[in-house]
């Protein structure tokens, strides 16, 4: 017995170095901070390390994560660590599972970039903490009334659960060595795509890209837009719907591979146009398409337009669930996205390129310099040449769209 | 205390999976407390058969599971039997076991970068025949689903090659090939009369487990299968990762459906196999000796290095697109290189490989020495006791991973272990352990008793044997095992996310979330690097050996396993 215990000595040994070096921490309730005493929240939030989950493919975007970490550490001794996840839905369903756990303090996540469909689950489940925002101190800068959506998420009132940190605003891009005229209305699309068949697509459906791209044809052909800001089962869905189906029961034969076939999301469709399989592409941001280009995935001939009737836009925003461990430091985290300072990085494309939640006229005089000297990137839009901004559709609609859009053409074997 | 390491190995797989497993089995049936759900209800299956093209990728998972596992056992059992013994036979084992360490999404995005419109091979002919823009044909994504198949094929003719090989030792293959041959039997057909019946037994476990994973398989099925629609497995995970919460109910029972189907396939193939060797014994016996085969030899030879050439082939070009400066089509080289990319991810790197190895580590030495101490067990005990019981370490590699993981990540939550080191590698653990004893087991029966009866008779105690005698004549056996689990620890993306909670940022979990960004820069930097642990632990199986026994001859011998 002895000696079949030496036997497993070495096993045992392995088990006890594991155990010291678990990393274990004792879950310890975060009292709710209260964010109209701003020192205090400060004082809470020393010491606390934020897991900030947000999407990891763009190594730029984590570059910047970084930065801003490097930034409230100093500042506030905030750690900040960035979950690399592929979907924000990863970071909503370990929220969730932990609902189910029953574990209510101390969970996993301590902010979640977050926009539209998710946002709308989340506060529906209950799954966020809040209100929060809107007695941050830099919330003061955020261009409420000039930009809209940072407090209507898809229609869903923020109601101070998530802070704005971004603005975005679809835009196509195209090589002008290759191209001289483009389509800029869903029906020159459609013109073009006869004469160019197979020249273009959209990510399948429902990757966020695809129904942006359904949803901004709808927004087009629907007798009145409006319609689309209530819920739909306030409306005649059908009746809505049908100019849409009619349409793309023209285009689906035209796309590339007859439409038997679709990019994935909106990195691979960029990498189709790179290779020539397409000749146009979207993106959620102009400002993207010049660091594609500084990055080698695109050609320096690119360049960015949008349709002449405008096309959607909306806001990205953080969010904290309802059981974070670390809710002081990540409103204090959040506060800082929505500084002029982080919010100026974030607009240059050196860094990233993404557009300020900010209003001009509401901030200090050297830092509307700072923003106004930024150059933008050579296939970046500038404010001028963006035409209309059209607001997203209420949630339920891309619901509705996809599931219908899956019947009609997710099956084509 | 020996004796109670089998059932705590045995409770260590069967624990988190049956967990996982009810945790899935709930929600199928209405139950998720979380969401509202808290009476049984039939509703999420009424929503899963309502999906449009259920059918479709039903049929898809199932046909392409199935051919991928068919193709990969017939090349490989084709091979041994054309070349066992010979110089080719120990080159190709040289080429295909560091393939092993390729992950497999790694060698799928290879294939993807060689075989796609905008491909080096289309590059090729573009450049000859003059075209600018790639044909408009799916040749990934493919409605068939072939591009799939051909993925998992490269990869699993390398492990099942390596399975059979550590098979033939205990079948007497080298012996039986030269009695067939006197008896004027092609070198084919003799193998497949007298030694294939006899190494097939051996072998089935592991056909069985690439025949679930290939039914149920996620990553390769996102970059090589058609999406409209996708494979089973591919939907399911994107119904978990929908906006709509809802969802999860429907996803929770198509996770159960998944798992119907990875039996059903099991059930097909076994069926298969009886019909199989229902024929076999009549085509055995009819005398004919098929002497002339060297034309299927051949074919068998270039089959196999064709598949061991793709995955190869495939890394080169990720290396290529991770230093690539633009890259247009057709031309057949970028533009300019840069290794900006890599200097850029340089500390990442470095971290990620840290974390690895921090939950690899112990992983694969509690794996090696939970094995070790099961299959001394059963040597010491007699091998009959507990034999069948032992199969259930292999429950693992036969449920789908999507049927049980996300289960699996709210009992780790319910038990507060969740996030911890521990729960991690315990997590890792239920996977590295049936490979690890996949791969020891053979070898450690194949070693022959007499080593052990005579330092037992020379007075030494049990212990002292298996130290001094047994663990010394499979070191190389154990290295091996022991880069077959790294290898397997170095992959887990789902476990590492899930139990870990986002907390362990491994290689796989950084190249898993760049690639979701799509630049094939990124996919060709992660997917080179998610290798080189892999790869650096099979050296070091090779090497170590040679090291330690480099003046003694007899153990070169000893330590073919």
């Amino acid at each position: 017995m002895r000696s079949e215990l030496r036997f497993f000595g070495a096993a045992f040994g392995v088990a006890t170095t594991i155990a010291t070096m678990s990393f274990a921490t004792p879950v310890l309730a975060d009292p709710a901070p209260d964010i109209g005493n701003w020192q205090s929240v400060l004082d809470q939030a020393r010491g606390q390390t934020v897991y900030w989950h947000a999407w990891g493919g763009e190594p730029r975007i984590n570059d910047y994560i970084a930065w801003a970490g490097e930034q409230v550490r100093e500042r506030y001794g905030v750690e900040v660590v960035q979950v690399k996840v592929t979907d924000t839905a990863d970071a909503v369903t370990r929220v969730l599972s932990e609902k189910t756990a029953d574990v209510n303090d101390g969970g996993a996540v301590d902010m979640i970039w977050i926009n539209g469909e998710n946002f709308a689950a989340m506060k529906r489940n209950d799954l966020l903490f809040g209100p929060w925002v809107e007695q941050t101190p830099n919330f003061a800068y955020v261009d409420v009334e000039g930009k809209p959506t940072v407090v209507n998420d898809f229609t869903v009132p923020t109601d101070g659960l998530e802070a704005p940190w971004g603005m975005a605003q679809v835009s196509f891009y195209y090589d002008t060595a290759k191209l001289d005229d483009v389509p800029k209305s869903a029906q020159q699309l459609l013109e073009w795509l006869v004469k160019n068949p197979g020249r273009f697509t959209y990510p399948q459906p429902p990757n966020y890209m695809g129904s942006t791209f359904l949803k901004q044809i709808l927004n087009e052909l629907v007798a009145d837009p409006s319609v689309l800001q209530q819920p739909a089962d306030e409306a005649d869905a059908t009746a809505t719907l049908a100019p849409l189906w009619g349409y793309l029961e023209d285009l689906q034969p035209l796309l590339w591979r007859g439409g038997q076939a679709y990019p994935q999301n909106g990195a691979s469709m960029r990498a189709l146009l790179a290779d020539n399989e397409i000749d146009i592409a979207f993106s959620f941001s102009s400002g993207e398409v010049s660091s594609a280009i500084e990055a080698f995935e695109l050609p320096d001939t690119v360049r960015s337009y949008v349709f002449e009737n405008g096309t959607l836009g909306n806001t990205n925003f953080v969010a904290i669930p309802y059981n974070a461990s670390a809710k002081a430091g990540a409103v204090v985290l959040a506060d800082f996205l929505m500084s002029p300072e982080a919010q100026l990085r974030k607009q240059d494309p050196q860094y990233w390129g993404a557009d300020t939640v900010l209003a001009m006229d509401k901030l200090p005089k050297d830092m509307q310099d700072a923003f106004a000297d930024l150059d933008l990137g050579i296939a970046s839009l500038a404010p001028a040449e963006r035409g209309t901004v059209l607001p997203e559709p209420h949630p339920s609609w891309m619901a509705l769209v996809e599931t219908e859009w899956q019947k009609r053409y997710g099956v084509v074997q | 205390m020996l004796r109670f390491v089998p059932i705590l190995t045995i409770l260590l797989m069967i624990g988190p999976v049956s967990a996982g497993l009810i945790g899935t089995l709930l929600p199928a049936f209405g139950i998720l407390p979380a969401l509202g759900g808290v009476s049984v209800s039939l509703d999420p299956w009424a929503a899963l058969f309502a999906q449009p093209g259920l059918a479709a990728s039903v049929r898809l998972s199932f046909v392409t599971g199935l051919m991928a596992t068919a193709i990969s056992v017939a090349i490989v059992m084709l091979f041994c039997a054309a070349w066992q013994g010979t110089r080719i036979f120990h080159a190709m084992q040289r080429i295909l076991s560091p393939i092993l360490s390729v992950p497999h999404a790694t060698a799928a995005f290879g294939l993807a970068f060689l075989i796609a419109p905008s491909g080096w091979i289309v590059r090729l002919v573009a450049q000859l025949a003059g075209w600018d823009r790639p044909p408009d044909i799916a040749t990934i994504h493919d409605p068939w689903g072939m591009a799939l198949v051909a993925g998992l094929v490269a990869k699993e003719i390398p492990f099942l090659f390596l399975m059979t090989l550590s098979a033939l030792p205990q079948a007497d293959a080298e012996r039986t090939a030269q009695v067939t041959r006197t008896l004027g039997y092609g070198k084919i057909a003799g193998w497949f009369k007298a030694t294939l019946p006899r190494i097939y037994p051996q072998i089935r476990l592991p056909i069985l487990a690439v025949l679930a994973y290939s039914t149920s398989v996620v990553d390769v099925a996102i970059i090589l299968a058609p999406t409209t629609p996708a494979p089973l497995a591919v939907r399911i995970l994107g119904w978990l990762s929908d906006p709509d919460l809802g969802l999860r109910f429907m996803a929770s029972s198509a996770a159960v459906l998944q798992l119907v189907i990875v039996v059903a396939a099991m059930a097909i193939w076994i069926t298969g196999e009886r019909l199989l060797a229902f024929l076999g014994r009549h085509w055995a016996e009819d005398g004919h000796r098929f002497s002339r085969d060297g034309g299927l030899r051949g074919l068998s030879a270039v089959v196999a290095l064709v598949a061991a050439g793709i995955v190869v082939l495939g890394l080169v070009v990720l290396l290529v697109w991770s230093i690539a400066g633009f890259w247009a089509f057709p031309d057949l080289l970028p533009r300019g290189f840069s290794l900006r990319l890599w200097m850029r991810e340089l500390d990442a790197i470095g971290d990620g490989l840290v974390t690895t190895l921090l939950i690899g580590v112990p992983a694969v030495l509690i794996a090696v020495a939970l094995v070790l101490a099961c299959l001394e067990n059963e040597v010491r005990r007699g091998k009959s006791a507990g034999r069948q019981a032992i199969l259930l370490i292999y429950l693992p590699l036969l449920v789908p991973q999507i049927s049980f993981m996300f289960g699996l990540q709210v009992f780790f939550t319910l038990l507060g272990l969740e996030r911890t080191l521990i729960s991690v590698v315990l997590g890792h653990l239920v996977f590295v352990v049936p490979y690890v004893f996949l791969s020891l087991s053979e070898p450690f029966h194949a070693l022959d008793p007499r080593y052990g009866q005579a330092a037992l008779c020379l007075g030494a105690s049990p212990n002292r044997v298996f130290w001094k005698v047994r663990l010394p004549l499979l070191t190389r056996a154990v290295l091996t095992a022991a880069a077959v689990g790294l290898a397997v620890t170095v992959g887990q993306y789902l476990p590492t996310l899930l139990i870990g909670a986002g907390r362990f940022a491994t290689v796989t979990t950084e190249a898993v979330a760049l690639a979701s960004g799509g630049d094939r820069r990124m996919i060709g930097i992660y997917g080179l690097l998610q290798m080189v642990l892999p790869f650096a632990g099979f050296a070091l199986a090779l090497l170590i050996p040679a090291i330690l026994f480099r003046d003694r001859r007899g153990m070169g011998a000893q330590n073919k396993g």
